[in-house]
């Protein structure tokens, strides 16, 4: 039994991938002396060196695509990308070449890096350092999305996205950083591609990932004692889809919320809804319901970055709407 | 430099006489096969700048990566790719170097280390710089080649990537191929420091500039290039200054320049240049180029036929190749 946070987690995963293989190194803006900027690689630099891990200059597309070239020759390359928005100039390298390569050469070239980055609101940094685009990496064939919602799988399904031979995004929100929990050794783990039941629940089902799973498992208990019996499946991984899980727990509850950081149009919520319209129709007896972002850009007051943000109140206010 | 061509013996010469040659005919046939809608997509043709593929790839060791853009057809025969199936990669049959699935734009072939064919301009040159990476993490003592036009000079991506390369010590050889025009924009208009090897050389690596019409002058810089880097460890630039005689792709109806220009340049090309040479010094007749012609010729026509006789990927296979499959103990696909 150890208490960790999901910085220590991240950190801890990737020195135990380190020591286990030589093979994997870490790359991109101050993850080396500076100690990362989020603090998670702290230490790493002097545990492990300046080649394995690698400060970058500020050259997104560079380095992410060097990351590539290095899984491609041979190596487990973690590139770091400080914030998902700033992955934006780095996204000719992902959806061009990481992608693409696998296919294009007939399955001759596997692209096994991991890509992680901070994204999310919540620390008032405005519109260009808080945003939700893991809706977009999604949207990619070749490239499998993870979004860890707990310290334990921010710790196992950073692992398993390092052994994983194609090219991972790993998605960190920065509310989780600081967030504690207890792991056993016996904690038994899902494999990185398969969704979690979180709460079982016979009312209604609650699909949510990431930073919101806390909000909709506080949002749950706040149901249960009005006598709303909730369901909270946490996604996890959103490329590839756990679509078993997501049509079991509809078949189990018959009425859907979804709970996404992104923006409601064009987004992952979208998707999710559709494909429950698509194969669990007849199951449903409400229509889907979807708390996602304002359609805003997320601004900078803590009143208004929390009013853009889906908030337990607005998750508790719908799911009463969706079971009355 | 120099000094290279004193060592080049003349069965070396016509060596690369026949390599130029071979990718000349290679892709007239291309051309034809193109206007016959047997190869689809776009078609980047090289016609002009052989000597650059030929001239480098006699600098670099099996065990070396090369790097490549969109019009790669060059650089794969060169590098060693089999032209049967190269054709086929065209055609986007199965038993193309890709399985058909990347066309023209994208050869690759992992056992020639042959990593594309990059449709995206200057997407290939980050990747260049980490397989470079990996070979310097893993100790080995490999190059990694990379071949670009001088469009890509304008894109973050040849910045940042130089950088790296230069900051971080890797063998890389980036071998620009200037030929004047980024599709029908001319250097001029794209560039506000037009001599590329001098923009490059700003990153603190060494960086010479070259005639790439001469094929024998782009294996003695590459040379020399490899050799430094060899020793080194430091990347190394080439800048080929050539000319591409078709359009951009087949599409391209050259509004932008006239024939005369063409023409000019077209009596400096690769081919005639060495052929010109090598005849006025009795080193070869006539009847020899006509024999290594014949025997280029009879190569494309057995790839066509190959190309023609294989088979298309069953659509049952459609979804094949988007992930590695969990069995790696077992060779995928072909």
């Amino acid at each position: 039994m150890a208490t960790l946070s999901f910085r220590s987690a991240i950190h801890d995963a990737m020195v135990e991938a380190m020591l286990a293989d030589p093979r994997v190194f870490l790359m991109g803006e101050d993850v080396g002396r500076y100690g990362g900027c989020y603090a998670v690689s702290k230490g790493m630099f002097d545990q492990f060196g300046a080649e394995r891990v690698i400060d970058t200059p500020l050259a997104e597309s560079g380095f992410v695509g060097a990351g590539i070239g290095a899984a491609i020759g041979g190596m487990r390359p973690i590139v770091e990308v400080m914030t998902v928005n700033f992955s934006l100039l780095a996204l000719d390298q992902i959806v061009n070449n990481a992608a693409t390569l696998r296919h294009m050469s007939g399955g001759q070239i596997s692209v096994p890096i991991v890509i992680r980055m901070a994204c999310g609101a919540g620390k008032q940094l405005a519109a260009q350092h808080s945003h939700s685009f893991e809706g977009w990496y999604a949207h990619i064939p070749g490239l499998k999305v993870i979004y860890p919602g707990t310290v334990a799988d921010a710790r196992y399904m950073l692992q398993m996205a390092i052994a994983d031979p194609d090219p991972v995004i790993m998605f960190e929100h920065v509310m989780l950083y600081n967030q504690e929990e207890t792991l056993c050794e016996s904690d038994t783990i899902a494999p990185m591609e398969q969704a979690v039941v979180r709460r079982d629940g016979h009312d209604l089902t609650i699909i949510t990932w990431g930073a919101n799973l806390a909000k909709s498992m506080d949002a749950a208990e706040q149901l249960a004692d009005v006598g709303i019996d909730t369901l909270v499946l946490d996604l996890r991984c959103l490329r590839p889809l756990d679509v078993d899980a997501l049509l079991a727990a509809v078949t189990k509850t018959h009425k859907v919320l979804i709970v996404d950081e992104s923006w409601k149009s064009g987004g992952m919520a979208a998707e999710i809804s559709a494909l429950i319209g698509e194969q669990g129709f007849w199951s449903l007896d409400a229509p889907i319901t979807r708390v996602c972002s304002a359609e805003v850009p997320i601004p900078y007051p803590a009143h208004l970055e929390m009013a853009a943000l889906p908030q337990v109140s607005a998750i508790v206010a719908a799911a009463r709407q969706l079971v009355a | 430099m120099s000094n290279g061509k004193l060592h080049i013996s003349t069965p070396h010469l016509l060596f690369l006489l026949q390599q130029m040659i071979r990718i000349r005919r290679f892709e007239e046939r291309c051309s034809v096969l193109y206007q016959q809608q047997k190869i689809r997509g776009f078609l980047h043709l090289y016609d002009g700048e052989e000597a650059i593929a030929v001239g480098v790839m006699q600098a670099l060791m099996p065990a070396d990566a090369v790097v490549a853009t969109y019009r790669e057809h060059g650089h794969a025969l060169a590098r060693g790719v089999e032209m049967n199936a190269v054709m086929a990669e065209m055609y986007g049959k199965v038993t193309g170097c890709s399985g058909g699935r990347g066309g023209s734009m994208h050869l690759f072939d992992v056992k020639n280390r042959f990593y594309g064919g990059n449709a995206i301009v200057a997407g290939g040159l980050p990747i260049a710089v980490g397989l470079a990476l990996a070979d310097k993490l893993c100790g080995r003592n490999q190059i990694t080649a990379c071949f670009f036009g001088e469009g890509a000079v304008a894109e973050g991506e040849f910045h940042e990537s130089l950088n790296l390369a230069t900051l971080w010590d890797l063998p890389v050889l980036f071998i620009c191929e200037n030929n004047r025009y980024a599709m029908g924009t001319p250097l001029a208009i794209e560039e506000s420091e037009p001599n590329i090897y001098r923009k490059a050389a700003s990153y603190g690596l060494t960086a010479q500039v070259v005639d790439g019409m001469n094929v024998v002058d782009v294996e003695a810089a590459a040379k020399v290039a490899c050799n430094a880097i060899r020793n080194t460890g430091l990347p190394q630039f080439i800048e080929c200054q050539t000319y591409r005689f078709k359009g951009h792709s087949m599409f391209d109806t050259q509004l932008y320049r006239d024939s005369d220009e063409v023409a000019e340049w077209r009596a400096k090309g690769p081919i005639v240049q060495l052929r010109e040479w090598l005849m006025a010094n009795h080193l070869i007749e006539q009847a020899q180029v006509s024999e290594l012609e014949q025997a280029v010729d009879k190569e494309i026509e057995r790839a066509v036929e190959a190309a023609e006789a294989a088979g298309w990927e069953p659509e049952t296979d459609l979804m094949r190749h988007v992930y590695t499959p969990h069995d790696t103990s077992k060779p995928e696909g072909r």
